[in-house]
């Protein structure tokens, strides 16, 4: 192991994990995850990033004792989650993709009544005003949209005000301003030391919170690293280990770049008159390419740069198919 | 630098540690957990408009249908000292196997079961909280029932106080050991049918509020072996002679045995 954190909330060596037996496959056990090993640290943001069905879920299902693992290893603070307590699930706060919130339930009492659960837990006002609960604090849980249950399960998960925090696409269903008080309200969290797990399908969420990323798909670590290590991840194609960007212009069509660029940069006409080139661009290419077009009397009509995106690093690793 | 494939962590330089502050909760005492839990369930099912007319409106309606009709006349004693023990029987029923297990299969299909599950009440705090609750209920029940056949003349063994309501627990506890296997094995929609009908199967035919003699022979053979068969004639004993009925204790005591054995094995979490 070359990575050394000094205090790991959960690690997870070879895990596997078997479902069924299952009629579907003539009463054969599915393989759901397979040999998948990751580790979360403390005052930092996890991503399990995979596409729907990779495996996540029932990693960290596994993780929370909820689903007992066929084969592997985990410790979660220092403990087997399968056998432990009462005083382990204190200190750790769950909110699942479902939600798993009694739909007759009233969010205040509900969260009063889970508070109770536990010794010191967070004051529920506190979290009711943070998280914006006191807007439908007098809906029951059955008639909450998605955002709102999604911000009732994150306070829910919070209340014990845990060491390690789980949750299971935190996005989903949010609209962009739930979105962000979530997203600030994790950061935070992540701040003050808390270790958050969370799985995600979108790009941008491991993007915008994640310090550490693991990429799973079909059950296996595919890739990890930071954000910023996956997004210099070496393209099959074999570009340099630098920074990948593409340059989209609109101008007049039919233009020939031949010999104006470096190779390794290529120019592709999508539309007629709107290009992109992408490689491993340099300060030098873009003064190179305006030259081209001041010298021609050429003025584009729109000009941007674009980054790689995690999304891209993703596709180039686990395939374009749909699955 | 990143890798491709292979599960083995690679070198990360920095992960900065931020300064730890978040602590975590120590969980509150196993008692205070089944206790808050108890009375969360309690009050969740008090507040279901159709678990009340289960488990107090339709057993009041029985016990006065029997009281004005002559099915129960002839077996030794007035129409509602022979009703009233078969009408707690059929509230332990309505509580314990049909509301409760109704309440628990749709719990676990919206994952509640799951979610509490990983709070500090965990699985075994969250059973015991639904046996409270139930507890709670039927004790509601058996005041409001009592209440209402006294003023109807009831006139109960005084000896049969202590072994009846100590067997009323006991069918409580069989029954809810069932409703759990039920709610625990079967989707929720199949959970709802499946209780209710039994409710009203057991309820007219199950020898829990008609004693055995008064059923088709069919019927009499079995009924000694039911629960709801074991339940109403044991409740019966105990309300009109103050004695205690060995064998259909021990009905109880197989049931409560088996199906609780039986949902230990086979509830399924999700």
């Amino acid at each position: 192991m070359v990575r050394s954190p000094e205090s790991p909330v959960l690690t997870i060596s070879g895990l596997v994990k078997d479902v069924g037996p299952l009629p579907t496959l003539d009463g054969k056990m599915l393989r759901v995850v397979s040999g998948l090993s990751l580790m979360a640290e403390r005052g930092q943001v996890t991503a399990l990033l995979g596409a729907n069905g990779a495996g996540k879920t029932t990693t960290i299902e596994c993780a929370q004792g909820l689903q007992k693992r066929t084969a592997g290893a985990i410790s979660l603070l220092g403990q087997d989650p399968d056998s432990a307590g009462a005083g382990l699930r204190a200190r750790v706060g769950v909110m699942l993709q479902d939600g798993g919130l009694p739909p007759s339930a009233r969010p205040i009492p509900l969260l009063r009544h889970i508070a109770g659960m536990y010794q010191d837990p967070w004051p529920v006002d506190e979290l009711i005003e943070r998280l914006g609960i006191d807007t439908f604090s007098r809906t029951n849980v059955r008639r909450l949209s998605g955002g709102q249950k999604q911000r009732l399960a994150l306070a829910a998960a919070l209340v014990g005000n845990p060491e390690v925090l789980f949750l299971d696409e935190p996005s989903a269903g949010l609209d962009p301003q739930s979105r962000q008080m979530v997203f600030d309200l994790i950061s935070e969290l992540r701040n003050s030391g808390m270790g958050i797990i969370l799985t995600t399908h979108l790009m941008d969420d491991a993007q915008r919170l994640a310090d550490y990323v693991y990429i799973i798909d079909a059950g296996r670590n595919v890739a990890e690293g930071t954000v910023a290590e996956l997004l210099r991840h070496q393209l099959p194609a074999g570009d340099a280990s630098q920074h990948i960007r593409t340059l989209l212009f609109e101008t007049e069509p039919g233009l020939d770049f031949t010999g104006v660029l470096p190779d390794g940069v290529d120019v592709t006409e999508a539309r007629a008159g709107s290009y992109a080139a992408t490689g491993a661009l340099t300060p030098a290419d873009l003064a190179a390419i305006t030259a081209w077009w001041a010298a021609r009397g050429i003025m584009p009509s729109s000009l941007s740069l674009e980054a790689r995106s995690l999304e891209d690093v993703f596709l180039d690793i686990s395939g374009r198919e749909i699955r | 630098m990143t890798r491709v494939t292979g599960g083995a962590p690679l070198e990360s330089a920095h992960r900065a540690s931020a300064p730890r502050t978040a602590h975590g909760s120590a969980p509150a005492s196993l008692l205070r957990r089944i206790l808050l839990q108890g009375q969360y369930e309690t009050i969740t099912m008090l507040r279901n408009g159709e678990q009340l007319i289960l488990a107090i409106v339709l057993p009041l309606l029985a016990m006065v249908g029997l009281t004005v009709t002559p099915l129960l006349d002839g077996l030794g004693s007035s129409r509602i000292n022979v009703a009233v023990p078969g009408i707690l029987a059929l509230c332990a029923m309505s509580t314990a196997f049909t509301g409760q297990g109704i309440s628990t299969g749709f719990d676990r299909r919206y994952g509640v079961l799951r979610f509490l599950s990983t709070t500090p009440l965990g699985r075994t705090g969250l059973i015991a909280g639904k046996v409270l609750a139930v507890l709670a209920v039927l004790f509601l029940q058996v005041l409001i029932v009592t209440a209402a056949a006294l003023m109807l003349g009831w006139r109960p063994n005084p000896a049969g106080w202590l072994p009846g309501l100590a067997i009323l627990v006991l069918g409580a506890a069989a029954f809810t050991a069932l409703g759990l296997l039920v709610a625990g094995t079967v989707r929720p929609e199949a959970t709802l049918a499946i209780t209710n009908l039994l409710w009203i199967l057991l309820g007219a035919l199950g020898g829990i509020v008609i004693p055995a003699e008064r059923l088709p022979a069919l019927a009499q053979a079995v009924v000694h072996f039911l629960p709801s068969g074991a339940l109403g004639q044991a409740l019966r004993d105990a309300f009109l002679y103050g004695s205690v009925n060995g064998a259909a204790v021990l009905v109880l005591l197989l049931w409560t045995a088996i199906a609780g054995g039986a949902a230990t094995r086979w509830f399924k979490w999700n």
